[in-house]
């Protein structure tokens, strides 16, 4: 193997896993050892920086970085990177002085934002601190898309919403929200002669269900992201108390979980799949579960059962996984007679569909066959030029983080298009690696490895949370807990770095190694390398460290897998061949650092 | 000194051995020694090797003097018994607790300072007795616990840290070893574990005396140019007369040696030593041959490594002492007291 180039931004990148895996690239341990050294302003600023929505994404992240987190390949959960975030959000004070100002004087680009979810708020936010005039179009009587509207209240109370949405309008966005802000026609907008139009429309309608039944008993069947939408805005206010919830991903469980608090006391959740494979996250079925939700696997919906114009119930067929030779799965019927579950209402929430109307074919955006606009996935930019796309709109419902991560890539291809360069130069990041030593056995880190397991971040009374739609089930981390969990994160951002010409191969580094992670041996191709390290080094995903320039012409080699990140090879090292040093990646967003003039 | 203690946490495909241990747990403290310490790595290689063994770490006694060498102790088998003696005189602790209780496996761990200098008689009447264990020196040259003066394995004409020259003769332990009647003698270096290892697991299944040097730099007083103990002198002119492969159980020769390049030497308790020859010419059974061989390489300024003399069947100070068959402390009173008629034709004997 060759010698690891550890000047390529990506090496060192792809060792902090969580960061690696947040579509933003959040400076993850970065932000979690400001909260345990209890500077909460600190760690929101860094994620407000890349994630734009700390409050939010603190209660509701898909959280992406978490099964990626190293902690959770040693022992058995990963840190609680995404309620972490939240410590930082609830406890940040006055954040006035981490705000970019604005400049009075505006650069004369005006840009028409097309949707005010967490899309196209980010393209605001890296927009407006560099002089654009920003426009923002909404349906919605307030900013935040299917944040506001979609999300219930008892995971995201709307206080916490309208902090960090109004942050960005704060900064002067014009905004054009109610009826009167729905774009019904691009051609128009378009004539408009904006010098950008970026689409951040979402992926606005719920699938249908076509069985029998389904129009005769039509009153008490709602289609989930509707029904919950018109909960958010107070237009309904119950429902009844025996309700099936179709469907097994995150709308489902927040559907179900919004019945139990609106007088459904016997909610059911019903998927066709097992339980192992629905799309849910793991804890939104715990959540779910919790609130003494049953989840039923393995049934398919046939008919809706009504009698008189009224629904009964919904009638299953019972099915079973089958893998065919290539290892795909069937559902296939088990023969059973079918189940029918009575209940009074039903909750549609089998999926989620992108929808266009407003969009004229005939303007130079060209749609494929599956009726998606065709964006370039780096520069988000349409075939029409000055079009741009992100969030759900761009690929289909994915989830808030995306949202941003797909803004801040379109924030940067617009500004380099209203600068007229080239969109698809995309800037490098920027990179910084500094020592962490402080004296022979002290870094400026803290390198002792906590044993602690995932603290639980403590619930409301179950009692009280479903009494009130609108109150907050979780209660988030105290300070305590905050500090215990927060000493679980590695610190995987704090690198091992490995300088050959300085090792005199007197292997103290091999023997104190806690992970058993580096060996020094002879040279070879990879996949036989790997087989002869000090302890099995077969996940292919996790680098091998490749150092030469040693006396015995052997090479080190590190395997990043289980790193501590605790420093003991470099307290260990008598020459100082291993050096603990703190990469800071910061992703370059929108302003000049991005253009090449 | 490193203040934090060592991670509980571990590989997660960490191997078990046969008593669903991992090396983790034959581990001890974390070393005080200096970051490099060459006799680090022998701690790490004793691990590694009991580990393998299988050993059940409450089997094991670990005996030691003064000196950085004899502090390792604690650095390894943190769940066997330990004994850290007087400057000079574990050999004598380590022969009273093996007469009193001869069930436990023996760890002698000493420096070339407690060994060859302050402990040179205890060592000799040690190894001379035959007594079942594994004598290791760590041996780097210098007294490191005090500061780097010449111990008496530094060879004349090397130099000290600050330019001092030798002028005295070495004492080679490994010779002496060879001549009092060691069972069982190598010599390895710490820098290289693939040869240290399997030569301790030899060492621990061996009956008798065994004996191990191991050139073990100390990275703080003599890791210079003009020492003979720094890991380039030694890495410069290692000269490896066989590789041990240590086998347990018999198994095929591998075919792919050169014939009369491997040799199988079988233990007395039926455990297999497979031995590639590395200088054809050179007989690990062969005690006055060895010595020569020794000498002269020696004299060429080689520093002659591997399994340097073997003799299986040699028995143990149990068997030239005739003594109970069991520890004493599982004696009882019959076997302790065992009358008024039996002391009496005891004593009629020495009339
Ligand atoms: C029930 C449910 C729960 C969810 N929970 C989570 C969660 O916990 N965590 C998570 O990360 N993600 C969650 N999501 C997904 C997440 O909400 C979306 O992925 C994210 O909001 C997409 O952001 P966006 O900016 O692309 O658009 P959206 O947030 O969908 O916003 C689009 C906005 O555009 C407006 N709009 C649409 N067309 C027009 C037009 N023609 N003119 C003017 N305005 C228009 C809409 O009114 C809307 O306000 C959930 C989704 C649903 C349905
Ligand atoms: C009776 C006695 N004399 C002298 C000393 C001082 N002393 C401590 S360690 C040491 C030398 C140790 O040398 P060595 O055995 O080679 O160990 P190293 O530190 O080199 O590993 C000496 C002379 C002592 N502790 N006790
Ligand atoms: S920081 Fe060094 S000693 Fe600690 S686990 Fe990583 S490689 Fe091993
Ligand atoms: S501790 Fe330092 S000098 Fe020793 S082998 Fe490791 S990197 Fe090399
Ligand atoms: S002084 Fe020498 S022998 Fe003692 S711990 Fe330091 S390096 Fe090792
Ligand atoms: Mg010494």
């Amino acid at each position: 193997m060759h010698p690891t180039d550890i000047s390529n931004p990506d090496y060192f990148h792809k060792v902090v896993d969580c960061q690696w895996a947040c579509p933003a690239h959040t400076p993850v341990p970065e932000y979690i050892r400001l909260i345990a050294d209890r500077r909460f302003g600190d760690a929101w600023a860094i994620n407000w920086e890349s994630n734009v929505f700390p409050g939010i994404l603190g209660r509701t992240c898909d959280r992406p970085c978490e099964p990626a987190c190293r902690r959770g390949r040693v022992e058995k959960e990963p840190v609680a990177i995404c309620r972490l975030k939240r410590v930082a959000a609830d406890n940040k004070g006055d954040i006035s002085r981490y705000l970019p100002a604005i400049p009075t004087q505006k650069n004369g680009k005006r840009i028409a934002l097309v949707g005010a979810g967490p899309a196209s708020l980010t393209v605001a936010r890296d927009l407006m601190p560099l002089g654009y005039h920003c426009v923002m179009f909404d349906g919605d009587s307030k900013g935040g898309g299917m944040m506001r509207s979609q999300i219930p209240r008892f995971r995201l109370p709307e206080t916490v919403t309208d902090e960090e949405v109004d942050i960005i309008v704060d900064m002067g966005v014009e905004t054009r929200f109610g009826p009167g802000g729905y774009v019904d026609s691009l051609k128009s907008l378009l004539a408009e002669g904006w010098d950008a139009v970026f689409v951040g429309s979402g992926a606005p309608r719920g699938r249908e269900i076509e069985i029998p039944g389904r129009q005769e008993a039509g009153a008490h069947i709602h289609i989930g992201i509707d029904w919950l939408s018109s909960v958010s805005f107070g237009h309904v206010d119950k429902i009844g108390r025996r309700v099936i919830v179709l469907g097994g991903g995150n709308t489902a469980m927040d559907c179900c979980r919004s019945s139990r608090r609106l007088g459904g006391e016997e909610v059911t959740v019903v998927v066709r799949s097992g339980f192992e494979e629905m799309k849910a996250s793991a804890w939104e079925k715990e959540d779910a579960q919790h609130e003494g939700i049953p989840i039923l696997n393995f049934l398919v919906p046939v008919e809706f059962t009504h009698d008189s114009g009224k629904l009964t119930g919904v009638l299953f067929e019972k099915v079973k996984a089958e893998y065919d030779e290539k290892g795909r799965r069937n559902l296939v019927p088990t023969g059973e007679p079918h189940t029918h579950v009575p209940c009074d209402d039903v909750l549609v929430a089998i999926g989620q569909e992108n929808s266009f109307p407003w969009i004229e074919r005939d303007i130079g955006i060209e749609f494929d066959r599956w009726g998606m606009p065709k964006v370039d996935p780096k520069t988000m930019q349409a075939s029409l030029p000055h079009v741009f796309f992100g969030g759900d709109s761009a690929f289909g419902p994915k989830n808030i983080i995306w949202a941003v991560a797909h803004g801040h890539d379109a924030a940067i291809s617009i500004d380099k298009f209203c600068h007229g360069e080239d969109v698809a130069e995309r800037p490098a990041p920027g990179v910084t690696l500094v020592s962490q030593k402080m004296g022979i056995h002290e870094w400026s880190y803290d390198n002792d490895i906590s044993n602690d397991l995932r603290y639980k971040v403590p619930l409301r009374d179950l009692k009280v949370a479903l009494k009130d739609i609108r109150t907050e089930v979780e209660l988030g981390y105290d300070d305590k807990l905050a500090f215990l969990e927060a000493e679980r994160c590695l610190n995987c951002d704090i690198q091992t770095v490995f300088a050959g010409p300085l090792c005199i191969e007197c292997d103290a580094c091999v023997d104190i190694c806690p992970m058993d992670c580096i060996t020094f041996t002879d040279n070879g191709a990879e996949a036989e390398l790997r087989t002869r390290l000090s302890a099995p080094a077969t996940d292919f995903e996790q680098d091998l460290y490749i150092g030469d320039s040693l006396k015995t012409g052997r090479i080190m080699v590190k395997d990043e897998d289980v790193c501590l990140h605790c420093g003991l090879c470099a307290e260990r090292c008598p020459t100082g061949a291993w050096d603990m040093s703190k990469f800071l990646i910061n992703i370059t967003q929108a302003g000049t650092a991005c253009r090449s003039r | 000194m490193t203040y934090i203690v060592k991670p509980r946490l571990h590989h997660p495909k960490l191997p078990t051995n046969a008593l669903g241990y991992t090396h983790r747990d034959y581990e001890g403290s974390v070393s005080t020694l200096c970051a490099g310490c060459g006799h680090d790595s022998i701690s790490a290689a004793i691990i590694q090797a009991c580990f393998e063994l299988s050993l059940p770490p409450h089997r094991i006694a670990k005996l030691s003097g003064i000196g950085c060498s004899s502090k390792t102790p604690t650095y390894f088998l943190g769940q066997s018994h330990g004994f850290n003696s007087v400057h000079g005189r574990m050999p004598s602790v380590l022969t009273g607790a093996n007469l009193a209780n001869r069930d436990l496996i023996y760890l002698g761990v000493s420096g070339d300072g407690d060994s060859a200098s302050i402990g040179l008689g205890q060592f000799a009447h040690c190894i001379r007795r035959g007594v079942d264990m594994v004598y290791i020196v760590e041996n780097n040259g210098v007294y490191g616990l005090t500061k780097g003066q010449f111990s008496a394995t530094a060879d004349k004409g090397s130099s000290a840290k600050r330019g001092a020259v030798n002028s005295d003769s070495p004492i080679d332990l490994v010779a002496m070893a060879l001549q009092l009647g060691a069972s069982y003698v190598a010599r390895s270096f710490s820098g290289d574990k693939a040869q240290l290892v399997p030569l301790i697991k030899a060492a621990i299944q061996h009956k008798g005396a065994a004996f191990i040097d191991v050139v073990s730099p100390c990275v703080a007083f003599n890791n210079h140019p003009g020492s003979t103990k720094s890991f380039d002198y030694v890495r410069d002119h290692n000269e490896a007369v066989n590789q041990l492969d240590y086998m347990v159980e018999r198994d095929a020769i591998v075919a792919d040696y050169a014939p009369g390049t491997v040799e199988t030497v079988m233990q007395h308790d039926g455990s297999m030593l497979r031995l590639r020859k590395l200088a054809l010419d050179y007989d690990p059974h062969e005690r006055i041959s060895a010595l020569t061989y020794l000498q002269q390489r020696q004299a060429a300024g080689e520093v002659v490594t591997g399994l340097l003399f073997v003799e299986a069947d040699h028995g143990d100070m149990h068997g030239y002492l005739d003594t109970v068959d069991s520890p004493l402390n599982t004696l009882g009173e019959a076997e302790l007291c065992p009358g008024p008629d039996l002391l009496e034709r005891y004593n009629a004997a020495h009339r």
